[in-house]
């Protein structure tokens, strides 16, 4: 790749102080990059610190050692065109579907009017016509997961950090909302990390596969996804090169996956 | 609305689990048509709970009768109503009162005096509790270094300051509008305080993402998510402002129902004590509905509580 990669991360440490005064390291020498429009997802065990990474990227915090650069700058504060889809319900619980979706727009100066038109045309291109005025205790959490992403998308990010978003959802829609991501993306340009520690989920949406080690998280192998888009979610992962795929990167991802059980044993006893 | 009625796009069908195989087709048609007929249902539990509120009815107007009449009948044959007063006499009082006037005047101006007072520091003390509670609330840093000297004024005697300000600011409504104030403050500052510290998160970290300002979380985050705190503060807040009212009164003023009461203290009048009570308990209870009307519209979005959504049929 020729061009400048919109995202990258290099020698990033991040360290957090414990409650119990000792320092946990939670990221520790990564280097990663991602390029425009290439959508990458991160693999690891539970709590390895894969949504570090993102809080990283996001500027939500800042690196204890190393760099993170976002379209060629150092990250200070949130970078412009950042969007980022939290694990747990992130949508005002005092807004209807229609204003939660018209946020964005509104902080980012726009006049109610116009961040309402957008924010409908973004309420209707994610399925949820007609629901505008609903509020999201009286939706369900697949429809919940819609509004925030219509609630990311409306402000037209060129980068999507995505931190494990549908795992709270059935495997039924949790598929849908797969399929809905990736035709929303399409043609968008975004570059995306997804982070997950779901591997089907990963492969069935990512161009590259990087897989995390056990805590402190840092890259320990990257795969290339060889398969066509346009994708359906829900047959591709039938397809003998999916099951070729999962199973290259099953084979680095199971260590880690031990290590970080073992290490959990032992806590125990 | 229940969700299940809205979310077709993601339900499953249900019914098809047990039955399995060939016949799964039949056995669900069986159990839908087996349902019974709702509309009879909520009927059956409309009327049920009908009846049960009348009941209800029933039984607080008993309680009351016999409440009042047992004390009207005591104190005209056994204990002495001088110092104790009766309900016929306390009646006998308020009527009084609302036809003749009292001694400073119309009954209603009284009234009107002492709400004035306590709606005033009500709403000068909430705004301060509010902004205070939520700008600490969000200052870690200013909030420990302030901490004791809030939590040596919150354990200041309060009412006697009342006395205190009768001094600086003289017979007036100034010095009860202060008496309130003191008193409402610290009960709207804490919740305020603690609503604004248990914000979720998320829902900050989704607010920066979506590009909020310091100013516009406070506003679109911070506060909302702490209303339902300062709400339930603002509850017990308005039962002190009348408190803080009435004892300002008390402690020296030229009209109020805290000087009707004072006043009767001062001539042996128990019924006049007890009249000067109820007045004051009507209006606890009228700003008390008021206050759930606000309530209730500012927090629309809420789910409604397990209780209020299920009476189980």
């Amino acid at each position: 790749m020729t061009e400048d990669p919109v995202i990258r991360l290099r020698g990033a440490t991040k360290r957090f102080r414990s409650s119990s005064g000792g320092v946990h390291t939670a990221v520790h020498d990564l280097t990663m990059t991602v390029g425009r429009g290439e959508f990458v997802a991160v693999v690891g065990p539970t709590g390895c610190g894969k949504s570090t990474t993102l809080s990283l990227v996001s500027g939500l915090e800042a690196p204890s050692e190393g760099e993170a650069v976002v379209n060629g700058r150092p990250v200070a504060g949130i970078p412009d065109g950042v969007g980022y889809m939290f694990q747990a319900d992130a949508v005002l619980p005092w807004r209807t579907v229609l204003d939660n979706v018209a946020t964005g727009p509104r902080y980012r100066g726009a006049s109610r009017k116009e961040a309402r038109e957008r924010a409908g045309d973004w309420v209707r291109r994610v399925g949820l016509g007609g629901f505008e005025d609903y509020y999201p205790h009286q939706l369900s959490g697949g429809m919940r997961k819609r509004v925030a992403m219509a609630q990311t998308l409306v402000n037209e990010p060129s980068i999507l950090l995505m931190d494990e978003p549908f795992s709270a959802l059935d495997v039924q829609t949790r598929a849908l909302m797969q399929d809905e991501l990736l035709r929303l993306w399409s043609g968008t340009g975004a570059a995306v990390i997804f982070v997950t520690h779901d591997l089907e989920e990963a492969i069935c949406l990512a161009d590259r596969v990087l897989v995390m080690t056990a805590g402190p998280a840092t890259v320990k192998a990257a795969f290339p996804v060889p398969l066509d888009r346009p994708r359906d979610v829900e047959r591709i992962r039938l397809t003998t090169e999916f099951l070729d795929v999962y199973r290259e990167i099953w084979e680095s991802l199971r260590e880690e996956v031990e290590e970080t059980r073992q290490r959990g044993t032992h806590r125990v006893a | 609305m229940s969700r299940e009625g809205l979310d077709v796009r993601e339900a499953e069908s249900p019914a098809t689990v047990t039955t399995g195989g060939t016949t799964g087709g039949t056995a669900a048609e069986h159990a839908r048509s087996a349902l019974p007929d709702t509309a009879a249902l909520q009927r059956q539990a409309s009327a049920a709970r009908r009846r049960r509120r009348a009941g209800m009815w029933a039984l607080r107007l008993l309680l009351v009768v016999v409440w009042l009449g047992s004390w009207e009948a005591a104190a005209t044959w056994w204990i002495d109503p001088f110092f104790y007063s009766k309900p016929s006499a306390i009646a006998v009082r308020l009527a009084e009162w609302f036809d003749i006037g009292t001694q400073f005047g119309s009954v209603w101006e009284q009234i009107a005096v002492t709400l004035e007072e306590a709606v005033l520091g009500f709403a000068l003390g909430a705004v301060a509790g509010v902004v205070l509670g939520v700008l600490l609330g969000r200052s870690r840093y200013l909030a420990d270094v302030l901490a004791p000297f809030i939590k040596a004024a919150n354990a200041v005697p309060r009412i006697v300051l009342a006395s205190l300000f009768i001094i600086w600011f003289g017979f007036g409504l100034t010095s009860k509008v202060a008496t309130v104030v003191v008193l409402v403050f610290f009960a709207v500052f804490f919740n305020a305080f603690t609503g604004a510290r248990e914000v979720d998160r998320n829902l900050l970290n989704n607010a920066r993402i979506l590009g909020a300002s310091r100013a516009q979380v406070l506003g679109t985050i911070v506060l909302p998510s702490a209303t339902s705190w300062i709400l339930s503060s603002l509850h017990t807040a308005f039962g002190f402002a009348l408190i803080g009212a009435v004892v300002g009164e008390y402690a020296g003023a030229s009209k109020g129902l805290g000087l009707l009461i004072s006043n009767a203290q001062g001539t042996f009048d128990s019924a006049g004590i007890y009249a000067g009570m109820i007045i004051i308990t009507v209006v606890a209870l009228v700003a008390e509905w008021v206050l759930t009307l606000a309530e209730k519209r500012l927090l629309r979005w809420r789910p409604p509580a397990a209780g209020e959504s299920s009476a189980g049929v």
